[in-house]
């Protein structure tokens, strides 16, 4: 009993020290690892293909004004699948490796991006209005290529 | 005495925790156990498990806040002496998770208990529970904040005041 006892305090002796010094030193994850999400606001296009995939449903998508749209990411209910990274067209989101985001304030995981809309004041192309009626208000208004004009 | 008051000056705050699980998939407890192994190991903190809540000083909580589960939480909650410090661990206890809107699912947390500190993770990390410990008891300082991003064009349009953008213009 008494030797056995011995023999695994022998086991742990070799051992040697096994605890990470962690909060006194920095112990960075390996590659690969989901932290944090950031999104460049700059080059965001405001498409909502993030909100769109997101299985939390944690990036709400307002429009307060015509030309402004508002992502609002609730971070705290955030998975970390990087799914809104692989699917923005912009390659605007990325993941960083922040994982040090404990807070006593959830308002410290929230991000909030503001991106222009512009507004489509040209031909309207690629908006086209949905009837006749409403083209005549479109300013300079041009019918889709390949379609006849009824006009 | 003497000894008592040396001890209680050395280790000030000593936390025992309770650890709830509310609902969660398991991944949040699994990383707890981690913190609780000597690779990660917090009694370094004095931090110790407890098997009741009437001996914690804080409550460790996993997972959304299931109907069925929320009147037990708030037993466990009124047993737990005061002062008491609740911790939310990973995202379902910080907001709901991915559970969020699910009919059977409170919200995080918060919508049962006061909260005092969030560790958000889908598992957290064991570091950056020790991190959330961390800053419980003042050694490391908190290192979110908000983030607010604007576009500059935004800046741009408004300063013209809507007139180069309107559709007339
Ligand atoms: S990482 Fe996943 S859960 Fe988090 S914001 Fe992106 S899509 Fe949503
Ligand atoms: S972050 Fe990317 S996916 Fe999300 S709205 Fe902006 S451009 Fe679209
Ligand atoms: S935060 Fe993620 S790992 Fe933790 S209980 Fe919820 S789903 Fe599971």
């Amino acid at each position: 009993m008494i030797i056995s006892k011995l023999k695994e305090a022998l086991i742990c002796f070799k051992a040697g020290r096994v605890t990470l010094p962690y909060p006194f030193a920095p112990h960075d994850p390996e590659d690969g690892f989901h932290g944090r999400v950031v999104v460049d606001a700059e080059k965001c296009v405001g498409c909502g293909g993030c909100a769109e995939v997101c299985p939390p449903r944690c990036i709400e998508v307002s429009d307060p004004d015509p030309d402004r749209r508002v992502l609002d990411f609730l971070l705290e209910r955030c998975t970390y699948c990087a799914r809104c990274a692989e699917v923005c067209p912009e390659e605007a989101v990325t993941v960083t490796k922040e994982y040090e985001t404990a807070t006593n304030d959830l308002n410290d995981m929230h991000m909030h991006i503001e991106v222009f809309m512009s507004t489509c004041r040209r031909c309207g192309r690629c908006y086209e209005p949905p009837t006749p009626l409403d083209r005549l208000m479109v300013t300079g208004f041009r019918p889709p290529t390949g379609k006849s004009e009824e006009a | 005495m003497a000894i008592k008051d040396y001890l209680t000056k050395l280790f000030p705050k000593s936390l025992w925790v309770y650890h709830v699980n509310t609902g969660a998939c398991n991944g949040c407890d699994i990383e707890v156990i981690n913190v609780l192994t000597p690779y990660y190991d917090a009694e370094r903190f004095g931090i110790k498990l407890v098997g009741s809540p009437r001996h914690a000083d804080v409550l460790l909580v996993c997972g959304p806040v299931s109907r069925q589960v929320a009147s037990a939480v708030r037993r466990v909650y009124e047993a737990t002496p005061s002062p008491k410090l609740v911790f939310a661990i990973g995202s379902c206890a910080c907001g709901g998770g991915i559970w969020h809107d699910s009919y059977n699912i409170l919200g995080g947390a918060e919508s049962v208990l006061p909260v005092d500190y969030y560790v958000p993770g889908c598992p957290p990390r064991p570091e950056a529970i020790l991190y959330g410990v961390a800053v419980a008891l003042g050694i490391l300082p908190k290192k979110t904040a908000p983030v607010v991003a604007r576009q500059k064009f935004l800046d741009v349009v408004e300063a013209n005041s809507g007139e180069a953008i309107s559709p007339e213009g």
